[in-house]
């Protein structure tokens, strides 16, 4: 009785408090619709969590870094410990970046740790970019939800370009140099841009306070705020799955968001910090001491940028050198074209893909089932010729310090790179595509005929019969609708619903966009097999002895 | 030289303006004959003259073996190689005594090599070289002279003359064609210095006007300093930039994280 009454009270405590918040904010219901939130297992569903848990790494170690940064350009003679640069002079962002590593107790470790997170947080973003894209997770009601994304994926791109411009050092000042130029290409406006950003000619004293506010205020609180309502939309959404037993587009299967989500979230949060950490403490990441100061007329071999730049450094060394005079003014194509114009192609059709895809196959269902990258060969053939596109500018960002390490010419590899631009993207689209064909090929056959069993079976009649072994049902369900069949026949759905099969209504198309619109849509959903409309043709094959 | 007085008697009486111009003709040829025999007897290079020393000697054999089936007899080279004639001592000690001659095969840049010869057998070489003729020596100062040499200072010239080749930390880097600026890590302060004063493969030369010789030993010591230093922050990564990053930030950052998806993905 007396235990009872204690529990009683221990309770009554707990729940008080818990009444008080709930009485003046209604916060019950939130929490307990929120607890019983599910979300769906699937390894690649955490690609995304490393991106947020790496920002979360980022913001704190990055609060550490300002408490000893001075974003400042004055001169300053260094008087620290590194003793290689004493009495050097050079701006006071450098000097309190060596302080901040030699002077400051964990100080480099910190900013080891924040540089190696900031890293992997834009890989993150590109890996979660890769699962959100090949399974069609961005179509219709997740549109919005992919552009948010994609601006995060340049936004991360910018602040990381930032973070590493700040210390001034010679590494990162050959950067913001080439940043200017490619400003200043920009036709009428350039210089004036260039001045208005930097303040003055290159580099100026403007330059590095200004960094440092849109670097640890300005895109920070824009991607706090984009992560926010990237996540609340996911919240309202609900996460995508793969088809699977049980799971329909109006239903979420997994585990509930708490005690077992959560749980698991966390342990992943700390994962990924020990992976930070393990990496800044064993990994030198940007040794500024050894770039030394920014000084204009210095530059050190092998320069690059980090690796999210590597495709605009890349489009740089692998454009032509061309150069036009009009009425007077200089218009340089090799800048330009690789600097500005690429990037902005590139980024608009990332944005554009989910509206592009709708219009080219009319699917404007919803979709909370996710695609495999084998049910949509065109989309997945795109994705991979991107891909090929970004990797060659990726490795041209590098080719000296490739040329060096294998010794290979320098020109050769660009040569070769130059050549590789141009037709490894539809080299790769076709082997994807095919890739893609064959596995679907693969799933009609595991459909129609089951598992091979290796078993020969002979007859009385001594025909031999092939034994397989067939799918269990609910295996054969999903999959037949991963492959667009609908349940009863073996006939591809005639309707886009499904966003598996052209609308084919039998009008034809009328405009020239519409013309186009319905070639592309052949295209999207060509097959090199015909549809297996008689049932009889998918009998086990048999083999008859003579 | 006892030419003119025949010659003169021969003619004499007849033209005597004529027997003046042959006079000075002939005085003219007596200084310039003079001239050349002293040029001969005081200009380095004959060898003659330098046979005395036993060093050029061995030398000589040693080049007579190794080395004249490309650069030809006498230093004076041949299609496949240069001429030596005033590439100086200094030259000889660096590209011997780093390996990169003999050649092993002809290519953009010669690289680094096993050292085919002796310490003595070098020097005997390289004394024979600069017998040919003048050229920079094989530069004398120990230790102690570059070690008290400022090394910031010495940093600042490295970032200004050497670092858009060799790389900030002297990792090394590339050129045009197949040609590269190799690391210094293997480099001793005396070979440093011989590089400087003598441009090997596609290195200019950084003449004493250019870079003083306190100056190359600074620059000695900045390099010295940087290579035995440790990397405060872990593993160097090959000082390479950010290249070696990447590398480690997707295979070990990202590929180490996706692995862990799968595994957690698993245990669902």
């Amino acid at each position: 009785m007396a235990d009872t009454s204690k529990s009683g009270a221990g309770e009554t405590a707990a729940r008080k408090g818990l009444r008080y918040v709930d009485d003046r904010l209604g916060t019950a219901g939130f929490l307990k619709r929120s607890f019983n939130k599910v979300f769906p297992d699937h390894w690649s569903f955490l690609l995304g969590e490393i991106a947020l848990y790496s920002f979360v790494i980022v913001l704190l170690t990055g609060v550490y870094l300002t408490l000893f940064f001075h974003p400042s350009s004055s001169e300053v003679v260094y008087n620290g410990s590194y003793q290689p640069l004493r009495g050097v002079p050079m701006t006071d962002a450098y000097a309190s970046t060596l302080h901040l590593s030699f002077d400051v107790r964990g100080g480099l470790l910190m900013r080891q740790i924040h540089h190696w997170a900031a890293i992997l947080f834009v890989c993150s973003i590109a890996v979660h970019m890769f699962r959100v894209f090949f399974t069609g997770a961005f179509r219709k009601p997740r549109t919005l939800n992919w552009h948010i994304g994609v601006t995060l994926f340049i936004l991360a791109v910018l602040e990381g370009f930032a973070g590493y411009s700040l210390p001034d050092d010679l590494l990162s000042g050959t950067g913001i140099r080439i940043a200017y130029s490619v400003m200043e290409s920009i036709p009428v406006v350039g210089t004036y841009l260039a001045y208005f950003v930097f303040g003055s000619n290159f580099p100026g004293v403007d330059f590095i306070p200004r960094l440092f506010i849109i670097h640890v205020l300005l895109v920070p609180g824009i991607l706090l705020a984009l992560i926010s309502a990237h996540m609340m939309i996911i919240w309202h959404q609900k996460h995508t799955d793969f088809p699977g037993p049980g799971k329909t587009e109006h239903n979420v299967v997994g585990t509930p968001f708490y005690p077992t989500f959560l749980i698991k979230t966390n342990g992943f949060l700390f994962l990924v910090f020990g992976v930070c950490a393990a990496l800044g403490t064993f990994a030198q990441i940007n040794p500024v001491w050894l770039y030394g100061p920014y000084n204009p007329s210095q530059v050190s071999a092998g320069s690059q940028p980090d690796w999210y730049i590597f495709f605009l450094e890349g489009s740089l060394r692998l454009m032509p050198n061309l150069e036009s005079n009009i009425w007077g003014h200089t218009i340089s194509w090799n800048i330009l074209v690789p600097g500005v114009v690429l990037p902005g192609i590139m980024f608009n059709l990332l944005y554009a893909y989910p509206s592009l895809e709708a219009w080219i196959t009319k699917d404007r269902g919803f979709h909370n089932l996710l695609q495999r990258p084998r049910d949509m060969p065109v989309r997945t053939g795109l994705g991979v010729m991107s891909l090929t596109f970004y990797g060659i500018l990726y490795i041209a960002g590098q080719n000296d310090v490739i040329a060096n390490t294998f010794h290979w010419s320098l020109q050769g590899t660009t040569w070769v790179l130059r050549v590789l631009i141009i037709i490894g993207p539809p080299i790769s689209f076709y082997i994807a595509r095919r890739w893609c064909l064959g596995l679907q090929h693969h799933d009609e056959e595991l459909l129609h005929h089951g598992h091979e069993t290796g078993i020969i079976r002979r007859l009385p009649s001594g025909e031999y019969i092939e034994v397989t072994k067939p799918l269990p049902p609910e295996r054969a369900e999903v999959l037949a609708m991963q492959l667009g069949h609908d349940l009863s026949g073996h006939a591809a759905l005639p309707s886009s619903e499904n966003g598996h099969g052209p609308s084919g209504n039998g009008h034809r198309p009328v405009g020239m966009m519409a013309r186009a619109r319905g070639a592309l849509e052949g295209f999207f959903f060509e097959r090199h097999e015909p549809p297996r409309a008689n049932p009889e043709d998918d009998e086990p094959k048999t083999l008859t002895r003579p | 030289m006892n030419a003119s007085p025949t010659s003169s008697s021969r003619v004499a009486g007849r033209l005597s303006a004529r027997r003046r111009s042959l006079a000075s003709a002939a005085f003219v040829g007596v200084v310039l004959g003079v001239l050349g025999m002293l040029y001969a007897a005081l200009a380095p290079g004959g060898q003659a003259s330098t046979s005395a020393d036993p060093a050029v000697q061995r030398g000589r054999d040693l080049y007579n073996q190794g080395c004249s089936s490309c650069h030809g007899f006498a230093g004076v080279g041949a299609r496949r190689a240069p001429s030596l004639i005033g590439v100086g001592a200094a030259s000889v000690d660096f590209q011997v005594g780093t390996g990169r001659m003999p050649l092993q095969h002809h290519g953009p840049e010669a690289p680094r090599s096993r050292v085919r010869y002796s310490q003595q057998e070098i020097l005997d070489l390289a004394a024979y070289v600069a017998s040919l003729g003048p050229g920079p020596g094989i530069p004398q100062f120990n230790d102690a002279d570059w070690q008290k040499a400022d090394t910031a200072y010495g940093g600042s010239l490295f970032r200004t003359n050497c670092a858009q080749c060799h790389n900030f930390a002297g990792s090394g880097g590339d050129l045009t064609y197949g040609k590269y600026a190799p690391s210094l890590s293997k480099s001793t302060p005396r070979q440093i210095y011989e590089a400087m004063v003598t441009g090997p493969e596609n290195m200019p030369v950084f003449g004493d006007k250019q870079i003083t010789p306190d100056q190359k030993l600074a620059i000695i010591n900045y390099v010295r300093t940087i290579k035995s230093q440790a990397d405060p922050g872990g593993a160097g990564l090959g000082r390479v930039g950010p290249v070696s990053e990447t590398v480690v930030g997707w295979l070990a950052g990202i590929g180490i994280l996706v692995i862990v998806t799968l595994w957690i993905g698993a245990r669902a």
